[in-house]
């Protein structure tokens, strides 16, 4: 082999150590493969540390009405239909054992009167689902898995960052990795590969994702030759912060409008009990009264309009904002102050059900929540689309190649519920590591990798570094998301788009001669050069799947065509690489419903 | 805005010392935005680590002006800009490079301390019922983003460098937040004493000032520990009353 790389040998590698890799890890690992896991930070770092609210499951514990079925149908409702069916019954059926595996590892959920794991309102699920720990729901289920995982004979390769997979004819057989501390290379031979890579959220300027999330998973499973799905489909929250401007897009946790906080705009007006959409109508509070009575758990109310899914929320935030109602520095204001009027001691409450988000205002904007009102604004936030997989297995449209967690694609469809993401990562990071191992037990031995290749490989990610001379790579990810930002991003258009895919193209020319200067240790600047090809990659797909949708729906909303069109609901987008190396987009047909999943969704309008 | 010039520390190993740059502020900035403008505009090499920018993951440790802090929590505006801002490394941990440290010795740390153990589900439906008081105590550890500034102030593993006898503070953390977790069965008192060394803290509370998660590190963690293991290997009485008492 190149002796200019170590070379590991694992039956499964894992690329990612968020939630839904340490998940798959572990099982993986507990069927008795031998398992490597692969992250691009510290362990415990990665972004589901940062989730807040809570993980969605039917369990039942506050509302007994709950059951699968109400998941199952609230999903597809705020998936706008779109979503891989079979997936979303996956997780509404397997989501409630799958927080209770959690616990029995040591997670410490808020509990209810009772004892048992309580649930909290969040927007499009029809009651009270969310099990949460105050707003650090994310830091309690990666330190959990994280503490159960290392007895697992796990290896973990910290601070390590894959940079190509290696594919025999359809099948994978390695990947290839850059070490950011010395600056040196590793080599991954495995039988079966799971990306859980995460999402594409730097893609955009404004957005509360971490320097991680530059699309590496989706990029490797295209340059493999996998499927991409929904590719046009990006969340944007609707409550990032804006301001100060340093912490612009940082998320505040939709569990502040389930705990009662409400929208308002600079003519102190409640916004959002207009344009109320015609799938929610029946659902949606009709007065401030009710919609207060719905938080504080009366079953006879029905949601305050906050709670709506967030594309429609942040719709009506640039809206207000656009017609000259926005607040001071050009977002709404999020009130939870106002609570106040209805109970006692409201100011520790909010610090006990929002300990974290009191905190940030506190410490980076000087706001105290429990007395004035938080400014937000729309922020890009979770990626829906992503790598086409089996809604069985997991597995990608390569063999031995698995996705699960937001890298992978099909659960959320047009747009992901609060809270149903932390379950995904543990549905779908089981069932990945499940398959994975299966798969790979089924192999004998690893196959041969090509050393020339992996000399090409090395020479190639060493071309930043070796330059002597080249552009800042800084300066064309900064390029590159105000782009995305101005063109691609809440609102769309045919010329924006293509506007945009033209900056792309000239990006990727400028990349070619991205220079790191410095030595190979620690190198940030390198690091982001070679992260360019993926931004690129995803950025392109985007524009691309998103040019093709020529209708309104979920988390895509296009300016000459703002309203949903019938065939939009008939076919899903996927992207690929075509044979001459170019990026090719074809229609395919939404995963059928069975008749008992529509009788379902039909008994829960 | 306001032209401001940082001290940071470059360098590798051993080597090392403060170069000065200078770059442009503006209303509610942190330390890591100056950081980071410093990495655009002048030293794209310039090692650090990050990634919530909120506080919340413990990445992005280091003193400033002397201070152990996270550089995404701390504003400018809380500093004395009319001198350079200083920022270094831990000093607890060996340098990798300029701001970035190796801190994988926690992570050996922690792979010592016994895992979590639940008893047996006690409700029909195969789970537990635990009271929300119940499980207030150990929350406030689980708190913890493992940022390992109190590890950094420990005088035992910073100037001592006893870091083969004595797994610090934030681990201590960790052994508490698995000791009271209402479900857990195991016992990891003759561990504290024997093998993590918690004779080793002498009480300074040095841990407790720097916690950015304000969990109370000695007074709630360690005392309480340090009182399990007198229990158990000096109380000749407590002894006794084991004998007849099954552990929770
Ligand atoms: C601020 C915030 C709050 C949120 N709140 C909620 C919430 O309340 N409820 C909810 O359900 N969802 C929430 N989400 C969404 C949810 O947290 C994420 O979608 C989810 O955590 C993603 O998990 P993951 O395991 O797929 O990826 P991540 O946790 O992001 O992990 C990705 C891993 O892949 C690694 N990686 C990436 N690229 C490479 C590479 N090339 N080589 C090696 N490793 C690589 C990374 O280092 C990391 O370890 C929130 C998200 C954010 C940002
Ligand atoms: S109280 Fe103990 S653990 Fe904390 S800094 Fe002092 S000696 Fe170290
Ligand atoms: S106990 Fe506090 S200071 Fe120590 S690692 Fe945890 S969060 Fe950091
Ligand atoms: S970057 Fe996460 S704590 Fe500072």
């Amino acid at each position: 082999m190149s002796d200019r790389c170590t070379t590991h040998e694992y039956d499964v590698l894992i690329i990612g150590a968020g939630g839904a890799g340490l998940r798959a890890a572990i099982e993986a690992a507990s069927m008795g493969d031998s398992v490597g896991v692969v992250c691009k930070s510290l362990l415990g770092k990665a972004h589901t540390v940062m989730a807040e609210g809570g993980m969605a499951a039917s369990m039942g514990n506050v509302d007994d009405r709950d059951n699968w079925k109400v998941h199952f149908a609230d999903t597809m409702r705020g998936g706008q239909y779109l979503n891989n069916c079979k997936m979303a019954e996956h997780h509404a059926k397997e989501a409630a054992s799958c927080v209770h595996e959690l616990e029995s590892w040591g997670a410490l959920f808020d509990r209810t009167k009772e004892g048992k794991i309580l649930q909290r309102n969040f927007g499009g699920h029809k009651y009270p689902r969310l099990a949460h720990v105050g707003d650090r729901t994310g830091l309690e289920m990666i330190r959990t898995l994280q503490d159960h995982g290392i007895h697992h004979g796990i290896d973990f390769h910290m601070e390590v960052t894959v940079t190509n997979l290696l594919i025999d004819g359809n099948k994978v057989v390695g990947a290839f990795a850059y070490e950011r501390e010395k600056g040196r290379f590793l080599l991954f031979k495995a039988k079966a590969i799971v990306i859980a890579t995460g999402g594409y959220g730097r893609a955009f300027k404004i957005t509360s994702n971490s320097w991680e999330y530059t699309g590496d998973g989706q990029t490797l499973a295209y340059d493999a030759g996998a499927d991409l799905l929904d590719m046009e489909f990006v969340q944007f929250h609707p409550t990032g912060m804006v301001w100060p401007p340093s912490v612009r897009g940082i998320l505040v946790t939709e569990g502040v409008r389930g705990e009662g906080g409400i929208l308002t705009n600079s003519e102190g007006k409640r916004f959002m009990f207009e344009d109320v959409p015609p799938l929610y109508r029946s659902s949606t509070a009709d007065n401030e009264e009710e919609g207060w009575r719905y938080v504080t758990g009366d079953k006879e109310a029905n949601r305050p309009p906050e709670l709506l899914t967030r594309d429609h929320v942040a719709r009506k935030i640039v809206k207000e904002v656009k017609a000259g109602r926005g607040s001071e520095h050009g977002g709404a204001y999020l009130d939870i102050a106002w609570i106040e009027e209805k109970i006692k001691d409201s100011e520790t409450h909010i610090k006990k059900k929002l300990p974290s988000m009191y905190h940030q205002f506190k410490e980076l904007a000087g706001v105290d929540i429990t007395k004035e009102k938080m400014e937000v604004g729309p922020t890009t936030h979770y990626a829906m689309g992503g790598i086409r997989v089996d809604s069985e297995t997991q597995m990608t449209t390569v063999e031995g190649l698995f996705a699960c967690g937001e890298c992978a694609a099909g659960l959320h469809g047009a747009n992901r519920l609060g809270g149903n993401s932390l379950s995904d990562l543990l549905v779908f990071g089981k069932r990945a590591g499940a398959h994975a191992a299966k798969f790979a037990a089924a192999i004998d031995t690893f196959s041969a990798i090509d050393s020339k290749e992996v000399d090409t490989l090395v020479t190639q990610a060493l071309a930043p570094v070796d330059r002597t001379e080249g552009e800042n790579p800084y300066k064309i990810q900064q390029d590159l998301q105000e782009t995305m930002q101005d063109l691609a991003g809440i609102s769309r258009s045919e010329a924006g788009l293509n506007e945009a895919i033209e900056h792309i193209h000239a990006y990727a020319k400028r990349a070619e001669n991205a220079h790191a200067p410095g030595n190979r240790e620690y190198n940030p600047g390198w690091h982001t050069a070679l992260d360019l090809h993926n931004l690129l990659t995803v950025s392109e797909a985007m524009c691309l799947s998103a040019e093709q949708r020529t209708e309104s729906r979920g988390g895509h909303f296009r300016e000459e065509y703002p309203e949903k069109s019938k065939e939009g609901s008939t076919y899903n987008t996927v992207v690929r690489k075509a044979q001459d190396g170019s990026m090719e987009v074809e229609r395919v047909p939404v995963v059928p419903q069975t008749d008992e999943m529509k009788q379902i969704i039909e008994a829960n309008e | 805005m306001a032209q401001v010039t940082f001290k940071l520390w470059r360098g590798e190993g051993n080597n090392g010392s403060f170069k000065e740059y200078t770059t442009e502020v503006s209303e509610g900035m942190v330390v890591l935005d100056a950081v980071h403008d410093i990495q655009i505009e002048q030293a794209s090499d310039l090692g650090v680590r990050w990634n919530c920018k909120a506080g919340k993951c413990g990445s992005c440790s280091a003193e400033i002006n002397g201070m152990p802090k996270l550089m995404c929590m701390t504003r400018l505006s809380s500093l004395d800009l009319e001198k350079p801002v200083t920022v270094e490394p831990m000093k607890a941990f060996p340098l990798v490079k300029d701001l970035v440290t190796d801190v994988g010795w926690n992570y050996e740390a922690k792979m010592a301390v016994k895992p979590f153990k639940p008893r047996k589900p006690d409700a029909s439906d195969g789970t537990w019922r635990m009271q929300q008081e119940d499980v207030e105590r150990a929350q406030e550890f689980r708190k913890c983003i493992e940022c390992f500034l109190c590890q950094d102030v420990c005088h035992v593993l910073r100037d001592h460098h006893e870091h083969d006898k004595y797994i610090g503070p934030a681990m201590l953390v960790k052994a508490a937040a698995f000791e009271m977790h209402p479900l857990d069965v195991e016992n990891r008192i003759p561990d504290l004493k024997n093998e993590h060394g918690i004779g080793f803290c002498n009480i300074t509370k040095c841990c407790t000032k720097v916690c950015p998660e304000h969990i109370t590190i000695t007074d709630n963690a360690i005392i309480p520990l340090k009182e399990s293991v007198v229990d158990e290997f000096y109380d000749p009485l407590t002894k006794l009353f084991r004998i007849f008492k099954s552990k929770k």
